[in-house]
């Protein structure tokens, strides 16, 4: 709804233009050049020059022991989207950068090979010839028989769009550690299969030489040992260092830290189902009786027994032997899963990403909306646990709890909140600065540095954090040119203002011993590099943030006024009332009712005004400072046609855009569309009465989208009913689509139309009558305009989206509002109560006539959603009025 | 064409703008009981009952014990002001049992099995404690389900109705006979009661099918073929009968073939109920109410729905319920008409008995009278359509609203939707101050 393209289009136009006279000029080298062939008319969603793909694709790579980086798989698994990209040239580009310190074997001063969990680490790669644009994600796989036990892997989400990898990195980073996770907890349990497996060889080996040395011994009598004695002797002695050594490994995996696994929300398999689905054709062992996690051990129960080979003295040699496929290491199960997982990153992370931001925007105001949201939207998709949170792992916790706990962990928590609390230290390591360019960039970037070091925060702090997670540390790496930089050095000094533990130590040697994840963001563009322009983009939006991290833990809805807090300086007060007059802009409310600010006597809730999340935040700006490119996307169907951010509503988004164009037919075709849309919005049912049931469906699917929710629960719309209705339908369901027959049956059904008719609104498809009250109001006249422009089905749903979002903004107003319900003092009547209550509706908030019924009627049910208590289902109530009706025709 | 009057879809004075269905009962739903100011308690012939919570439409509880349909209910309130005050039922079925129960834990607290034949009725009398089945018996029970006496038997048919009145009697309508019984204490025991038969009484001249106190002396009987008679509660002689007052005969503006189309049923007097100064009597699908002064009938709606009318109640506001067989429910006002005798009478939909048309046959004494006493009619000012089937009866609570229940096994919550509307206000305030959620700004 707020992401409606035609409103965004034209609401942040002006300021976009004040913006760009504020800012300083950027010098010229990091500007971003225009779009080449802007003249020619072509959009700029059209492929990208230069990258040799079609679109976005998930890469797995493995840096093979035997043949070095090789590309393994592609998500999608089609030629075509790859194209005549060079996966090869890449698997080798994006291995090249593994930084990560896993030592496996031998430690100094350790006398078995050690394994270490390492983190996985994550990487934005660029490669400008390719056009190609990677967020990597590095992790590593146990495999016994590989080269220290560990293969190098890495997962990379690739796209021509670097400003999409540098805005989504955040999500990325979190949907590809699910992923990784699942590979390293299937890659865990495979792995100590395999060491059982070997132990039990090992142990079956021991036993045959063993065995044989007693047959030499007894067969010798001469009383000295031969050489072949000597060599069994010895052979034994390795076997059995080596079954301590891989008893010690199957200790070390299986004390793999699974307090890290329970904290994520994130819980790759269930075991038990795990157990049930995992392939029975996969051998297993028996758990042996050492102790090992419990939650482990029952993975490894009934299984059926394994024959012990006899090992070979000699291993073969390593390019002998096939090494594993990723498969193989993992279980099959998780395989699969992780399959899925990544089907549903790139379904995810899909077309361009100026929808998936305004995508996210929209998805981030509808949460802060708890009190109005279950109204028009769709909130079941709300439920699940948005990327930053999931990262953050804090399961237990509610909200405030986790910010609280973030406060606590962040250094300096004006800039570190606004980043969603995430720990962080940056490093600016401009490397390949050509001599000639810094002397002209260098004044005045150093300028802007000193000058307003407050903006300067915000703005590193804006780029951060649509790029970072906690406990990482950002670097900012020109790779291809380095080596001076030399002079670039006095703005770096006053770049890193954020206090980290990491920001003292030295910036290339000792990145490589930090087993800490490192996000490295290597360009190999010299334009494009340092400073990317989303940094320009979200500089606006500095001063207007940071009151809101202030009060970023007061989340709830809460009415306190936010000056009490004792921050009531200026800034704070500026900031409340661009927030509110935002709103207002949105609501279409603040011009009507100028004196709107001073009725109210509670402050709104700060979720309510301005967006709390760092992902509207971040993004809220650019997606203002991009507009016109989503007006201009909205209206040209590029080949990157936008799809869901969010893979779970893609069916409803198709559901949508059907009813966005029934709808459109609806109120052009029928003449008292508006009193039909009035009884839907009023809480009036509405019967669709018709033989065919295909066309009363489409009327039903038509007129669903004006249907408020009565609870978080399914839409109350029943497609299809062919028996008579009853007073317990009506509580049920607002619109219903109703057989009409002309059996004895048929006449209950219609007996009963009649008899419940005051409850009802009659639109009857097959003589094109409504029989429903009058409707004299505005607000549906706006909504439905039969002479409307809109021409695509899902463009109208927006539409209507914006205007039941205005709808519900007014009822939620006046739902909230003390003094419209209650008496100010005890002794004031009811009747001038009733009267403030009325002129509000009409003078405040400006309805005419029926509207007023609308919100009414929406302010019961948002009274209703929020004193009811939760699990408790409430009995379902019918409101209604005794209102005459009239009789429609066409 | 029906002669019922109809009101339309917009009624500006009926207050019941909400509804909640309250669904539970698997059978006809015959009985609603006021428990306390905000609880009731629903049986019917499913033989469960259920506690409701008026004001929520919350089910408190069901309880279980009855085998067949639930022929009486009566609450029995302990009146001892020493300890605290427990609500308890009773109920009887058709299983010729008897079960009290404790309405704040929904427990059976203790079940009676020894009739002979189904209780029929149920009475309290709170001022002795004891209570009162009638069945083909009339028994007296204490508190403790103790039977202290009991009548010999009766008839087959047994009590239909009882009714409490002056100086520790009661009266029982046994078929067409209205029967009075004393009770006195026993001389042997501090805790026995003796039943004795005072009187019999024979003067309806079909079955009584019901019975109202109207005051401390007087209470009424009305009978399947329409008679009401108004008895002394004292000295039980008739103070007055109205026979025949459904007849159109002796009402000058009736059509003819209107009286012969009725039959004895839309003639029975179904229910009644009283105020001080009138009774209201359901017969057949009219309303009528009859003033006590006066000794006739003052207003009526001769068809006031348009089937039976099955149970009605007089509201505190001078307005009257009534519900029927064809599912709705009405709500009536009984109006002073402001006219001038002289003025002829619109006949409307009012069929005023007594104020018709002015008809050149009507009687001068009849006429003179009515210019001297004020004229009321009946006006309907609003109906509740929500039921499928015979509504049985009706609750009112007041502010609370009204709860009707109904032979399609639903139970309906009648509310007033705009004061609904400011208590969910005033919740969700209370609710904003408990969750900290709202400060007031100074």
């Amino acid at each position: 709804m707020i992401s409606a393209p035609d409103v965004v289009a034209f609401t942040r136009e002006e300021e976009l233009e004040d913006d760009l006279y504020r800012e300083p000029p950027l010098p010229e080298e990091y500007s971003v050049p225009l779009f080449p062939f802007a003249g020619q008319g072509a959009n700029p969603w059209a492929k990208v020059a230069g990258s040799k793909f079609t679109r976005d694709f998930i890469l797995i790579s493995e840096f093979s022991e035997q043949v070095g980086p090789q590309p393994l798989l592609t998500i999608p698994d089609d030629a075509k989207v790859s194209g005549t990209f060079d996966l090869n040239y890449f698997s080798l580009r994006i291995m090249s950068v593994d930084y990560q310190a896993s030592f496996v074997g031998h430690p100094p001063g350790s006398a078995y090979p050690k394994l270490n969990f390492v983190e996985d680490s994550k990487v934005v790669l660029g490669d400008s010839k390719e056009g190609a644009f990677a967020y990597v994600h590095h992790l590593t796989l146990y495999d016994l028989e590989a080269r220290g036990f560990v293969r190098p892997f890495c997962m990379a989400y690739i796209s021509a769009d670097e400003h999409k990898i540098m805005q989504q990195f955040q999500e990325l980073s979190t949907e590809f550690s699910k992923a990784s996770e699942c590979l390293k907890t299937g890659n865990r349990k495979a792995f100590a299969n395999e060491l059982e497996k070997k132990l039990k060889d090992l142990d079956y080996t021991r036993t045959v030489l063993h065995n044989e040395t007693e047959v030499q011994k007894k067969a010798n009598d001469k009383g000295y040992y031969t050489t072949q004695a000597i060599e069994k002797a010895n052979e034994l002695a390795s076997v059995e260092k080596l079954i301590i050594e891989h008893q010690d490994l199957l200790r070390q995996i299986r004390s793999y830290p699974y307090r890290k696994l329970k904290e994520s929300e994130f819980h790759p398999y269930e075991p038990e189902c795990a157990l049930d689905r995992a392939d029975p054709g996969c051998d297993q062992h028996p758990a042996p009786s050492d102790p090992a996690e419990p939650g482990e051990t029952h993975l490894y129960t009934h299984i059926p027994s394994y024959t012990p080979k006899l090992i070979k003295a000699k291993s073969a040699k390593c390019f002998d032997k096939k090494l594993k496929t990723l498969e193989e290491l993992c279980d099959v199960y998780f395989f699969t899963q992780t399959l899925d997982q990544l089907h549903h990153i790139e379904r995810t992370f899909r077309g361009d990403v100026c929808y998936l931001l305004t995508e996210q925007i929209s998805r981030a105001l509808l949460k802060q909306q708890s009190v109005t949201n279950f109204l028009f939207e769709d909130v079941s998709f709300l439920d699940e646990k948005p990327p930053e949170k999931q990262y953050r792992g804090c399961q237990g916790l509610d909200q405030d709890a986790m910010d609280g706990k973030c406060l606590e962990e962040s250094l300096t928590p004006k800039v570190v909140i606004s980043l969603g609390s995430y720990k962080s230290s940056v490093e600016c390591v401009p490397i390949k600065m050509e001599q000639e360019m810094e002397d002209s960039e260098e004044p005045k970037m150093s300028e802007s540095v000193t000058s307003e070091p407050q903006e300067n925060l915000d703005y590193l702090d804006a780029d951060i954090k649509g790029s970072i997670s906690s406990g990482e540390s950002i670097e900012v790496l020109g790779t291809e040119k380095s080596g001076s930089g030399l002079t670039k050095s006095e703005s770096q000094a006053s770049l890193p203002v954020i206090p980290s533990p990491q920001a003292g130590r030295s910036k290339v040697g000792s990145r490589r011993t930090v087993s800490e994840d490192s996000i490295e963001v290597l360009s190999t563009c010299p334009s494009e590099s340092l400073i990317p322009e989303d940094f320009k983009a979200s500089y606006p939006s500095a001063i207007n943030e940071e009151p809101y991290v202030d009060n970023d833990d007061e989340r709830g809805l809460r009415f306190a006024p936010r000056l009490s807090a004792g921050v009531a300086d200026e800034q704070d007060d500026i900031s409340k009332q661009e927030s509110l007059v935002q709103v207002d802009a949105a609501c279409c409310i603040g011009k009507e009712s100028p004196n709107f600010l001073e009725l109210l006597p509670y402050e709104l809730d700060s979720r309510y005004l301005s967006g709390s999340r760092e992902v509207s935040k971040s993004s809220l700006d650019e997606c203002s400072d991009s507009t016109s490119y989503i007006s201009s996307a909205a209206s040209t169907c590029s080949d990157r046609t936008p799809s869901p951010a969010h893979p779970a509503c893609q069916a409803t988004e198709r559901h949508r855009k059907r009813a966005g164009q029934n709808a459109l037919r609806f109120i052009r075709q029928y003449p008292f569309a508006h009193p039909a849309i009035y009884s839907l919005l009023s809480g009036r049912t509405l019967v669709v009465l018709g033989e065919d049931e295909a066309m009363v469906k489409k009327l039903v699917t038509a007129l669903s989208i004006f249907v408020p929710n009565c609870g978080v629960y399914a839409k109350p719309v029943k497609h299809w009913v062919t028996s008579p209705l009853h007073l317990v339908d009506f509580q049920k369901w607002k619109l219903i689509g109703l057989q009409r027959t002309v059996s004895p049956a048929g006449v209950n059904v219609l007996h009963a139309l009649s008899r419940y008719s005051r409850y009802l609104s009659i639109l009857d498809a097959d003589s094109k009558t409504l029989r429903c009250p009058l409707y004299k109001g505005t607000v549906v006249a706006r909504l439905a305009d039969h002479r409307t422009q809109i021409k695509r089905g899902s463009t109208y749903y927006m539409h209507v989206q914006s205007i039941l979002t205005q709808l519900c903004s007014k009822a939620f107003l006046f739902t909230f509002c003390h003094h419209l319900h209650l008496p100010i003092s005890e002794r004031e009547p009811e009747e001038s109560v009733v009267n403030r209550r009325m002129n509000f509706l009409k003078l405040q908030l400006g309805l005419a006539n029926e509207d007023v019924k609308i919100v009414q009627y929406l302010a019961e049910l948002l009274k209703l959603h929020y004193i009811q208590e939760p699990g408790q289902g409430g009995n379902p109530l019918l409101r209604f009025d005794y209102v005459p009706s009239f009789l429609y025709k066409i | 064409k029906s002669s019922v009057q109809t009101i339309g879809e917009e009624q500006i004075q009926n207050p019941y703008t909400e509804l909640l269905v309250l669904k539970g009962h698997q059978d006809i739903v015959r009985f609603l009981v006021q428990i306390d100011d905000c609880r009731f308690a629903s049986a019917g012939d499913d033989g469960i009952v259920f506690l409701w919570n008026a004001q929520t439409g919350e089910k408190l509880f069901e309880l279980h014990g009855h085998t067949h349909k639930i022929t009486a209910i009566a609450p029995f309130s302990s009146s001892d002001v020493s300890e605290e005050k427990t609500h308890l039922i009773i109920t009887a079925s058709a299983d010729r049992t008897v079960i009290v129960w404790d309405c704040t834990s929904g427990r059976q607290v203790q079940k009676v099995s020894c009739f002979h034949s189904t209780v029929k009725c149920l009475t309290v009398l709170q001022r002795l404690d004891v209570w009162l089945s009638g069945g083909s018996d009339l028994c007296v029970w204490n508190r403790k389900l103790d039977l202290l006496c009991k009548t010999s038997h009766l008839t087959d048919a047994g009590i239909s109705a009882l009714v409490e009145l002056p100086k520790n009697c009661v009266a029982a309508a046994v078929g067409k006979e209205l029967i009075i019984f004393r009770l006195s204490a026993s001389n042997n025991g501090s805790e026995g009661w003796n039943v004795l038969e005072v009187k019999r009484l024979v003067d309806h001249q079909d079955n009584i099918l019901s019975l109202v106190s109207v005051n401390d002396l007087t209470f009424a009987t009305g009978s399947h073929v329409g008679e009401l008679i108004v008895w002394d509660a004292l000295d039980w002689t008739k103070q007055a009968s109205e026979c025949n007052f459904w007849d159109s005969s002796v009402h000058p503006d009736v059509q003819p073939e209107i009286k012969l189309s009725q039959s004895p049923n839309e003639t029975s007097v179904q229910h009644l109920a009283s105020d001080e100064e009138c009774v209201f009597a359901a017969v057949g699908k009219g309303i009528y109410v009859y003033n006590l002064q006066m000794k006739r009938v003052i207003a009526c709606q001769r068809t006031a729905h348009d089937s039976s009318v099955l149970h009605i109640e007089k509201l505190p506001n001078r307005q009257l319920i009534s519900c029927s067989e064809d599912g709705s429910v009405r709500i009536w006002e009984l109006r002073e008409k402001q006219q001038l005798p002289a003025e002829p009478v619109p006949t409307g939909f009012f069929n005023m008995w007594g104020f018709g048309r002015a008809n050149k046959q009507a009687n001068q004494a009849a006429k003179k009278m009515q210019e001297n006493t004020p004229m009321y009619f009946l006006e309907l000012v609003g109906d509740l359509i929500g039921h499928s089937s015979a509504v049985q009866m009706f609750l009112y609570f007041g502010e609370l609203g009204l709860a009707t229940c109904s032979a399609d096994h639903l139970i309906i919550l009648w509310k007033d939707g705009e004061r609904e509307s400011s208590l969910r206000s005033l919740t969700l305030f209370q609710k904003l101050a408990h969750n900290g959620d709202l400060q007031l700004k100074l």
